[in-house]
């Protein structure tokens, strides 16, 4: 098992593994998706009081849990690589961020679209959530402008790792907030005492569409990674071998 | 001790101080943090009175009534234990309903009357098909029938 984990973290041995992990993900994951789109649209029941504008919840909700969930990932990796000097770590970190704001950002947008017709808002300031939410935003905006504006890669490694990992405190903020105090956004429907309060119906397709993004997100990441492990080994050799042999394109 | 043990330690202490720090931030800012004050502590008249603020509770109820030929309007609101009237004039979100939680914002008047300038209806974690809330609406109403005359003991100064 160790020995795995150690020949996995090492980069040349990861890119060659990587690209054979990434349908894995993708295959399941848009299948997933699949069913969860048309169930969500076609076979779930309309709310009894929001009728059908509750359906943006099967975006909503995985998008929402991703935006914690990479940045999670992230501090953790960013940590590995500043205690452990784990190259794949740091690269793990650099490469999830901007799938982390996206999915972030894509809480926010359906949150505000919904919140229009339910709420009677589309943006409230002063709301525990949605702050914390786009303080979220906000940090992986910070961490990726740190991570540029430093050339040197092990350099910006170790700053913006500091950076992953202060900002992590922020995500416990976000998942308690509707708990801590007083807000607009309701309670967790999935997470709760006494079990999910959704009937079955709607339930099946939020479970699909979750499990369906978090795989396509894994698959994302993977791709991604690739992406930032050759680039970051661009001057070593094995890349060289690799461009020279003609496998440089797979 | 090894770096790397330095360097764990070195984080870990980090991320503790962090956290403490946040925690205690928080902890100071409870008050601030709240999106809404609840209608007890309105009616022990804990709020604040140089500015506009945010009430949060469930109509009453039977309690709407509407000006006729305006969209001006009139209601209490309950948290159950203490009741608030609240006025307001324009249009209601999509949600307003009696027995819906909503979130008013705006000032005390003189005469103990909430005068909001916005609505918002607040939305819960109960997501169900139309013919499941009926049924369930019919079994539920008659043991919490006399939960909104106020079960609790209400402060009214």
């Amino acid at each position: 098992m160790w020995k795995f984990l150690h020949r996995l973290a090492s980069p040349p041995h990861f890119y060659r593994i990587a690209i054979n992990l990434i349908p894995w993900f993708a295959m399941p994951g848009l299948l997933l998706l699949a069913y969860g789109t048309y169930a969500g649209l076609f076979v779930a029941p309309a709310d009894y009081q929001q009728g059908d504008a509750f359906r943006i919840i099967y975006v909503h909700v995985p998008a929402a849990y991703l935006s914690m969930m990479a940045y999670m990932i992230m501090a953790v990796s960013a940590g590995i690589g500043l205690i452990w000097r784990m190259k794949l770590a740091h690269a793990v970190a650099a490469a999830v961020a901007p799938l982390g704001a996206s999915f972030t950002f894509l809480a926010l947008a359906t949150g505000s679209i919904w919140g229009r017709p339910m709420w009677g808002t589309w943006w409230e300031w002063g709301d525990p959530r949605l702050t914390s939410e786009l303080v979220l935003l906000f940090l992986y905006f910070g961490y990726m402008a740190l991570r540029n504006s430093i050339d040197d890669t092990s350099k910006a490694d170790r700053a913006s790792a500091v950076l992953a990992m202060v900002g992590a405190v922020n995500v416990p903020i976000i998942h308690f907030s509707v708990e801590w105090w007083s807000s607009l956004h309701q309670g967790s429907t999935l997470v709760r005492k006494g079990g999910p309060a959704m009937d079955a119906a709607m339930l099946y397709p939020l479970l699909a569409m979750i499990f369906g993004f978090t795989l396509v997100f894994g698959a994302l990441l993977l791709r991604r990674l690739r992406a930032e492990v050759l680039f970051r080994e661009r001057r070593k050799r094995w890349v060289r071998d690799l461009i020279l042999s003609g496998n440089g394109k797979r | 001790m090894t770096p790397r043990r330095q360097r764990m330690l070195a984080v870990g202490l980090a991320l503790g101080g962090i956290a403490l720090a946040a925690g205690l931030t928080l902890r100071a800012l409870d008050d601030n943090m709240m999106f809404f004050i609840a209608v007890s502590d309105v009616v022990a008249g804990e709020y604040p009175a140089d500015r506009n603020f945010r009430v949060g509770g469930l109509v009453v109820d039977g309690s709407v009534r509407r000006e006729p030929g305006s969209l001006q309007m009139r209601f209490r609101i309950t948290d159950l234990r203490c009741e608030l009237p609240v006025s307001y004039t324009g249009v209601l979100p999509d949600l307003f309903r009696e027995g819906q939680g909503v979130v008013a914002h705006g000032r005390m008047a003189v005469d103990g009357e909430f005068v909001a300038d916005t609505i918002l209806a607040k939305h819960d974690e109960n997501y169900m098909a139309p013919e499941v809330a009926e049924s369930l609406a019919e079994h539920v109403s008659e043991q919490t029938a006399g939960l909104s005359q106020g079960s609790g003991e209400c402060n009214n100064p």
